[in-house]
């Protein structure tokens, strides 16, 4: 796939794991590998940049006698998401229009 | 490798960052880790399914941007003391100056350099010019002899600029390849 392509839809891939209820790193990675491979070095720049940029904000809780950080979205984070899907359908569209040319051309 | 080991390597690697960026990493990875431990694999294992410290650390400093880690570098660990401020403030005339100077210096080579090429390729359009005199010469001439060593020189000079020319090529893409180089130094300079 394209890097570029790849980059932002990793990016809403993991505010989408953390829609929900917030996460920490190693559930993210495991909830998101059945839809894309990412190592643990690949999330941790996404992580930094999505929070750079508002769309998450971290905290820390204990877990078994350590701590661990939490992501939770944020306003701004669902927005996002928000955003990608409405990009989606014109993406869909164009799709749309790229098979029906080939089934015509049969 | 243990956990310890192996968080022990990744801050080596980091130790050009500033220290908060080096400790989100490290909290990070060792949370990474311990969540594997606590699915029940062996820390051995954990610490092999993360990757290397060295790939890990080359990718964390590739996010980073420049101006930070400048910055890092440039900051010291620990804030001035007020004599070193007033020392910084008083010497400003001397080192500022001597700042300036270095960055001038800099400069001047590399428009020096990009100069020598630019005499080249100047040169090279002379002999281009010199072809173009001996052709024109050769009909301006009064007898034929003079005529035709004048063609012959010029044709010999254009063979030369034509030559020349490849030369002046290759030199400018070196020089471009090592501009290049000198850039990507300098930013390597700043973590190691």
């Amino acid at each position: 796939m394209d890097v570029q392509i790849k980059r932002g839809l990793l990016d809403v891939l993991v505010l989408s794991a953390i829609k929900n209820e917030d996460s920490y790193g190693y559930k993210i990675i495991k909830d998101i590998k059945p839809y894309a491979e990412i190592s643990e070095s690949t999330l941790y720049p996404i992580l930094r940049r999505l929070e750079g940029g508002g769309a998450l904000t971290v905290h820390s809780a204990e877990h078994n006698g350590r701590l661990r950080k939490y992501y939770r979205i944020t306003p701004q984070g669902l927005a996002r998401i928000e955003e990608f899907r409405e990009e989606w359908k014109e993406i869909l569209a164009i799709y749309n229009f790229i098979t029906r040319e080939e089934k015509s051309n049969d | 490798m243990t956990k310890n080991e192996f968080l022990a390597e990744l801050k080596r690697y980091l130790s050009a960052l500033p220290l908060e960026d080096v400790q989100a990493s490290l909290d990070y990875y060792r949370e990474m880790i311990d969540d594997r431990i606590e699915e029940g694999i062996s820390e051995e294992e954990a610490v092999g399914a993360i990757g290397s410290a060295k790939d890990i650390a080359a990718q964390v400093m590739e996010e980073i941007p420049i101006t930070k880690l400048v910055k890092a570098k440039i900051k010291p660990k620990r804030t001035l003391r007020a004599w070193e401020v007033i020392f910084l403030f008083l010497g400003s005339p001397i080192w500022v100056t001597l700042l300036l100077a270095a960055v001038i210096v800099v400069f001047s080579v590399y428009i020096s350099l990009w100069a020598c090429v630019i005499s080249l390729y100047a040169a090279d359009l002379c002999f281009f010019a010199c072809a173009l005199a001996g052709i024109i010469g050769f009909f301006a001439a009064g007898n034929i002899g003079a005529g035709l060593f004048l063609l012959g020189a010029g044709v010999l000079l254009a063979g030369l600029g034509i030559l020349g020319f490849f030369g002046c090529k290759a030199i400018t893409i070196a020089m471009y390849r090592l501009s290049k180089l000198i850039l990507k130094r300098n930013k390597k300079l700043f973590y190691k």
